[in-house]
């Protein structure tokens, strides 16, 4: 599908001042020295082993995720208004989050229909009448926007469980500066780099009291064979803490101690990376090996911290998502900044009669489902595709909404024709505590590397891309600076 | 330290030195092959080097005969050898992934550039006259790797855990690598055969120059036993080895607040019997049957470490 786009740097008249120098870089550099500047970054990362890993699919289990050097830049005064926005999402989330937990002000109010929390999967009653550390439940959320023109930022979808990829985000940074040391010169970037100090701070703040100002934090991963390990062990390394398998945890007398060397030895805060069903098989799913027995008895006895807390899928799930910007004003009294992606929903009468009458427009989901199970693409559907989701739709409305096909913006990235627009979008890491939200500056852009696609995945032909936050607009430089006269001897 | 992190450094320092040894000793049969044709029973070197990896069992559940090319197959490639060089890289490579927060960079990289290089390689890179450039190649990367560790770690509990493993796996194949040998050892007769034989045993440890420079003197085999077993100026000698052991399990206790146990108890009577041994000593209860006990004891050594710091 093609739909005429927003492009991110655009050309001539409508050239936008942030890429002004990244113009004239595509512009002055031969394409063969970009492909092999691109040949270059693929050995970079393979060196470092910044794969994601794919077992049982045949093929190398050990990937690599397309990165493109031409980088994505946002203007500070752009970023501003969306790291705004973000951390208000995020207030609104983990105040949601407590709530749901504990009184359902929410509920009461007629904000939120009960059905949809109550019947929802990622409801976690064990979660109810506890109320985690500082009252933050979703310590590391990664919130997903797209954008369709120069000031229409939109929030595509909350992950407020275990997102990743910020690994990504800070390798890529890594391998530009090695890369392109005299382009990046020429713009005043944001670092990225203290994510991991902000991280491990975040996770501090989130130890249960007792522990004292020095907590020993870990990171659980389901293993070597989990497609983030890397990740996992990155930020492990980054912040100088160890990365626990289960059955390198256990508890005893609801305290959770890791095995080591030198006998056990207590831990008080986990990051885990992995999945609530099976964190603990005597709480949730019974037949988890990666998980560690009697971890939630120790959790809810206030004896170790985990991060994000067990049930944060109720604050990101899709059926929820609308009603966040109800959450915003219920909670904070405040405007939403960020705007969800218009959706309707089918149970609302006004929306439903809508829906069916624009179904060759939109895009039809189940309100519950994931993985694109029980989609309709409205543009793409035949009559009879449509015709029998409008029976659906009229049969069982409130397992639907709808969505418009947004005309995601697109950046210059390099393909195999040459320089050509590809749609993107970004996702920033939003750190939580009792005190402050910390974000920093950018995130993770990925980018649809085959021309037409939306879809950003790294498992269907997605790739990233550094994205900048420029601190100011980039200066040109007509020539080479020569040092000047009466200067000699100062550097 | 994590015990299942204390395990993984322990295998990939045992691991990335059992790929160095077996390179070693390939590189010295292909040279003796080379040269003494006539000399011997063709075959011989090839034989003795699959006792010496301790890979002559599962060598004959492949294979009917010892050539040069199904030994050289075995000992490179073969995914069933755990003891191959290749499959020592991937057990190496796979201990150094799950713990590859204990590791440097520069140790990742020389780790990681040696397995994408080794994952493509195919039989015609290493058969033939391609064999002394791929095992010079193998023995530099250990080198690089080693080094990089020497240079880039931490000297906290994961440098100790892999500097156990090199020093254990070392003592090991030193040990291993005399047995072999034993016969040619034992016997005092000069022969053309039994010189060429002597010079192999120390090539394969990197010791001909250095026995000249020890004994200064004709090459004899009681001091090729006694430069290999006693002399703590050698550092693949037994002595050297545990000498090592010893300093590492030391520090290790020293790390744990003074915590010590069968490891250490275990070590220290190996270490100090390497002191007071005389060679002659040595020759007269047997060789072999020295050299036996040394093997038992690493092995016992091995299991006493593993009891006490990884699954207690």
């Amino acid at each position: 599908m093609t739909l005429p786009a927003f492009d991110e740097m655009g050309s001539g008249v409508s050239l936008r001042a942030a890429y002004a120098a990244i113009a004239d870089w595509l512009r002055e550099t031969p394409r063969g020295d970009l492909t092999a500047k691109c040949a270059e970054a693929e050995v970079l990362f393979r060196r470092v082993g910044i794969t994601f890993a794919v077992y049982g699919e045949g093929g190398d289990p050990e990937r690599l995720i397309p990165f493109d050097i031409i980088p994505r830049i946002l203007a500070r005064a752009e970023w501003e208004g969306l790291s705004a926005g973000l951390r208000q999402r995020v207030r609104a989330l983990n105040a949601f989050l407590g709530d749901v937990y504990g009184r359902q002000d929410i509920i009461r109010a007629g904000r939120i229909p009960a059905h949809l929390i109550q019947g929802n999967e990622q409801f976690r009653p064990e979660m109810q009448g506890f109320t985690p550390p500082g009252g933050i439940y979703t310590h590391i959320a990664g919130i997903d926007l797209v954008r369709t023109g120069p000031d229409q930022f939109y929030v595509l979808e909350d992950n407020a469980r275990t997102p990743s990829g910020v690994s990504y985000m800070l390798e890529n940074r890594e391998a530009m500066l090695r890369l392109f040391p005299r382009l990046m010169a020429r713009h005043r970037i944001a670092p990225v780099n203290r994510y991991p100090e902000d991280l491990l701070t975040t996770l501090k703040a989130a130890a249960p009291e007792r522990a004292g100002p020095n907590p020993t934090v870990v990171i659980l991963t389901p293993g070597a064979f989990n497609s983030a390990y890397y990740e996992h062990c990155f930020l492990a390394d980054e912040m100088g803490i160890e990365v626990l398998e289960g059955p390198d945890l256990f508890v005893e007398d609801n305290i959770a101690y890791m095995r080591t060397t030198a006998g056990k030895k207590r831990v008080d805060v986990i990051y885990r990376r992995i999945d609530d069903d099976y964190l603990d098989p005597e709480a949730f799913r019974p037949d988890s090996m990666l998980g560690v027995p009697g971890l939630i008895a120790a959790y809810r006895a206030g004896n170790v911290a985990l991060c994000n807390a067990p049930g944060c899928g109720i604050a990101d799930d899709k059926a929820i998502y609308p009603y966040v910007p109800e959450m915003i004003r219920f909670y904070l009294g405040e405007e939403p900044m960020l705007a969800n992606v218009p959706t309707l929903l089918c149970e609302r009468e006004d929306d439903r009669r809508e829906v069916l009458a624009n179904l060759d427009k939109l895009v039809v989901k189940l309100a519950q489902g994931s993985g694109g199970y029980g989609m309709l693409i409205g543009p793409h559907a035949t009559q009879a595709e449509r015709d029998d989701f409008a029976a659906r739709i009229r049969a069982r409305p409130q397992d639907y909404i709808a969505q418009p096909t947004l005309a995601l913006s697109t950046v210059p990235t390099l393909v195999d024709g040459g320089i050509a627009p590809r749609h993107v979008d970004l996702r920033p890491f939003v750190l939580s505590t009792k005190d402050t939200v910390r974000i920093v500056p950018g995130g993770l852009t990925r980018v649809a590397l085959r021309d037409g696609s939306l879809v950003v995945n790294s498992s269907q032909g997605g790739g990233t891309k550094d994205t900048w936050v420029l601190e100011a607009d980039p200066v040109m430089q007509l020539q080479s600076q020569s040092q000047s006269s009466g200067s000699a001897g100062t550097c | 330290m994590l015990s299942r992190t204390a395990d993984s450094l322990f295998w990939l320092g045992r691991y990335t030195e059992r790929a160095a040894n077996v390179a070693r000793g390939l590189a010295v049969a292909s040279r003796m092959a080379g040269l003494s044709a006539a000399l011997n029973e063709e075959g011989d070197e090839w034989r003795s080097l699959l006792v010496a990896a301790g890979c002559e069992p599962g060598f004959f559940e492949k294979h009917d005969a010892v050539t040069q090319e199904a030994v050289i197959d075995y000992l490179v490639r073969d995914t069933g050898n755990p003891s191959g060089i290749i499959p020592c890289f991937a057990a190496a490579r796979h201990n150094a992934r799950t713990v590859r927060t204990a590791l440097t960079v520069d140790m990742w990289s020389a780790m990681s550039d040696s397995w994408n290089h080794l994952r493509h390689i195919e039989p015609a890179d290493f058969q033939g006259e391609k064999l002394p450039g791929f095992l010079e190649w193998v023995r530099e990367r250990v080198l690089l790797f080693n080094g990089a560790a020497m240079d880039t770690m931490l000297r906290g509990e994961a440098w100790l855990f892999v500097q156990l493993g090199t020093a254990l796996e070392r003592a090991d194949n030193t040990a291993r690598l005399l047995d072999v040998k034993h016969d040619l050892l034992t016997a005092e007769a000069d022969s053309t055969v039994a010189h060429g034989q002597w010079q192999a045993v120390l090539q394969s440890v990197s010791a001909l120059r250095a026995y000249h420079w020890v004994y200064r003197d004709r090459l004899a085999p009681a001091r090729i036993a006694e430069l290999l077993i006693l002399r703590p100026e050698l550092p693949r000698s037994l002595a050297a080895c545990y000498n090592r052991v010893c300093e590492v399990l030391d520090g290790i206790a020293i790390a744990q607040d003074g915590r010590r146990g069968d490891p250490h108890l275990m070590a220290g009577k190996i270490q100090a019997q390497l002191k007071s041994d005389q060679i002659h000593g040595i020759m007269e209860i047997g060789l072999h049957e020295y050299l036996t006990a040394m093997i038992v004891s690493a092995a016992e050594l091995g299991q006493a470490v593993e009891s006490f710091y990884i699954r207690p």
